[in-house]
């Protein structure tokens, strides 16, 4: 799960609000409810927890796969646990939280579709935050330059990548209808994370859109 | 020689005579009109209970923290030790400005029942027939040590603990707590425990308690009366014990094959390996301060210990709708209590919708690591218990104010 807590790992250069707060995690903070309880699966260093925490008064949870990041949040007084979700959301009961959230992790994922399917059986509504890689720089590198792509938020070489499950948006969305789950509200940020016009059309986002954010529910 | 220093009675004023005179510590006696209904099926009664105090109850009564000793500790958390004249067990984790700080917290600390440092156990006197329970003792559990300690707050007036903690034996109370009295602990810090003992861990008791039993001068259990002492047995359970607190690569890096004053072996039995020393000396500073039977008694507690058959089996049952805030500890090195143990109470926490926080530390200190000088320990311990700090209302530095 989380590669969020070793140094610049999926998310190497991810806008922040003159805040300070990551554009994507005040994004992601807003889809979800004021004092909901909440599980963060890959938590990293207890960043948007600390945000949900403080600015939506939410009971948060987290999973954390590196046990740096573990004890990090811990010392700062939150509610994490050493574990991966490829094999540890299993043992969650269903209902257990208002959202679970996927924050720019689904990519290391062994079984993205598995682990989605958990989220939703285990919460009533899933936030996901993934790099798109229908981006138009990562489709001019793959297709000018002839090299898997590397750019700010997917700074690996092919060899030493943590990203195993790649997708784009429309990839996104097609797995979503595949497992029969309703999409809320999306959000693409472009690179300099500012939410791209809601309007555009989905081909628009998933091309200009760097990283997307999405809210999902049950069906009925 | 060390087989001299083993084989002599011990002095008359050492550690038994704790049991019914504990020096440096409170007390508080429970009369026929408050007995303590053990799970054995009889009740102990009277009782007292020998217990030290740190820190100030503040007015709201809100920031007691129970402090839970191993097998081998007692009340004397964070000062000197009235036996041993050596410092407190846990005094780098329990004191001013520590991680569990006597300057925001009041800290109560009991010598748990069985024991022998004040609070009734086999070397204390049997009211009924004027000498030493002995094996007519009732064997107890940490169930009763528990229902024990919550009469002690019942009689110091503390509604709700702000926090318990523990490692060992001690995180077995803190986890029986938890299930046996889920609204009056707001949080709870089990470390290097597990919530049953496992058969390696009962194995390695009944070495030690068959060690005991083979020293002729225990004297099916009647040593006091006899004026004999198991010094012999109780080094060797000792020792064996030390062993599985540490590990290979600890025991490897402190004293690898080293010799012990010596350049060559002697090609005898003595003491050759500084390691055999060590032990050796663990063995006899012990006996100094620790009674046979309560060593005896305190193994059974803990290997009857399996907190999810009191449940029907389910460990998440114990835990179910809990309010308490859990902290679990591991270390990587602790092959007693293996970090597997605490993720199966950390899977039932989860599965009870508890708020539950999980960490292992990466230590070659192995079981004892807990008691040691663990920087990232102390820094989870007081990163926990400022949050749950923070969600009681209790502010910071209260009683340091003055």
């Amino acid at each position: 799960m989380s590669t969020r807590a070793e140094p610049n790992l999926t998310v190497a250069n991810i806008p922040r609000t003159p805040g300070g707060a990551r554009v994507d995690l005040v994004l992601m903070a807003e889809m979800v409810e004021r004092g909901a309880k909440v599980l963060d699966v890959g938590c990293g260093d207890g960043e948007l927890l600390r945000l949900l925490g403080e600015s939506r008064g939410v009971d948060g949870r987290g999973i954390e796969l590196s046990r740096e990041g573990v004890n990090e949040c811990v010392a700062k007084g939150l509610a994490v646990i050493q574990g991966d979700a490829d094999t540890d959301l299993a043992d969650y009961p269903d209902d257990a939280f208002d959202y679970v959230i996927l924050s720019q992790t689904l990519q290391a994922t062994r079984h993205p579709r598995v682990v989605l399917e958990h989220m939703l059986r285990i919460g009533r509504r899933a936030v996901v935050s993934f790099p798109n890689f229908g981006h138009w720089q990562v489709r001019m590198q793959l297709l000018f330059a002839g090299h898997m792509p590397q750019t700010d938020i997917l700074p690996y070489s092919w060899y030493d990548t943590p990203n195993i499950h790649h997708c784009t948006i429309k990839d996104f969305r097609q797995l979503c209808t595949a497992i029969g789950v309703k999409m809320e509200k999306a959000v693409a940020l472009n690179a300099w994370g500012s939410p791209l016009r809601l309007n555009a059309p989905w081909w628009f986002w998933n091309l200009f859109g760097e990283q997307a954010v999405f809210l999902l529910s049950r069906k009925g | 020689m060390v087989e001299a220093n083993l084989s002599s009675p011990r002095e008359a004023a050492d550690a038994p005579r704790e049991a019914d005179h504990p020096h440096e510590s409170l007390m508080v006696r429970f009369g026929p009109d408050k007995p303590l209904k053990l799970d054995a099926g009889v009740e102990l009664t009277p009782f007292q209970i020998a217990y030290k105090t740190y820190g100030t109850l503040n007015a709201e009564r809100s920031n007691a923290v129970l402090v839970c000793h191993a097998l081998t500790g007692d009340q004397h958390v964070a000062s000197l030790h009235p036996v041993t004249q050596k410092s407190g067990w846990w005094e780098t984790m329990v004191g001013p400005g520590k991680p569990i700080d006597t300057e925001r917290y009041f800290v109560i600390c009991p010598n748990v029942v069985g024991a022998c440092m004040g609070t009734t156990g086999p070397s204390s006197i049997n009211p009924a027939t004027g000498k030493p329970w002995g094996l007519e003792f009732p064997v107890i559990t940490i169930r009763d040590m528990v229902r024990a300690q919550a009469m002690l707050l019942d009689h110091l007036g503390i509604e709700t603990l702000f926090s318990v903690a523990g490692g060992s034996m001690g995180g077995m109370q803190v986890l029986q707590w938890a299930a046996s009295y889920p609204n009056r602990v707001f949080s709870a810090l089990p470390i290097a425990c597990a919530t049953r003992h496992s058969a390696q861990n009962i194995a390695f008791h009944e070495v030690g308690r068959q060690a005991i039993m083979a020293d002729p001068d225990w004297r099916r259990g009647r040593y006091d009366l006899e004026g004999t002492f198991p010094r012999r047995g109780l080094a060797v359970a000792r020792m064996g014990a030390h062993i599985t607190y540490l590990s290979d690569v600890a025991l490897h890096r402190k004293f690898g094959r080293k010799f012990q004053d010596r350049e060559n072996p002697t090609f005898s039995f003595d003491a050759d390996f500084e390691v055999e020393s060590y032990l050796r000396h663990q063995g006899i500073s012990f006996v100094e301060r620790f009674d046979a039977n309560s060593y005896l008694y305190l193994t059974r507690a803990m290997d009857y210990f399996d907190l999810a058959a009191d449940y029907d089996g389910v460990l998440a049952k114990a835990f179910k709708g809990t309010p308490t805030r859990f902290c679990v500890i591991s270390f990587t090195s602790d092959w007693l209590f293996p970090t597997s143990e605490s993720r199966a109470i950390v899977h039932a926490l989860n599965a009870s919708s508890a708020r539950v926080s999980f960490a292992e530390i990466v230590t070659d200190k192995g079981h004892d690591a807990f008691l040691l000088e663990e920087p990232e320990l102390f820094g989870i311990v007081r990163g926990f218990l400022d949050g749950a700090g923070k969600a009681r209302g209790l502010t910071r530095g209260l009683a340091a104010k003055s």
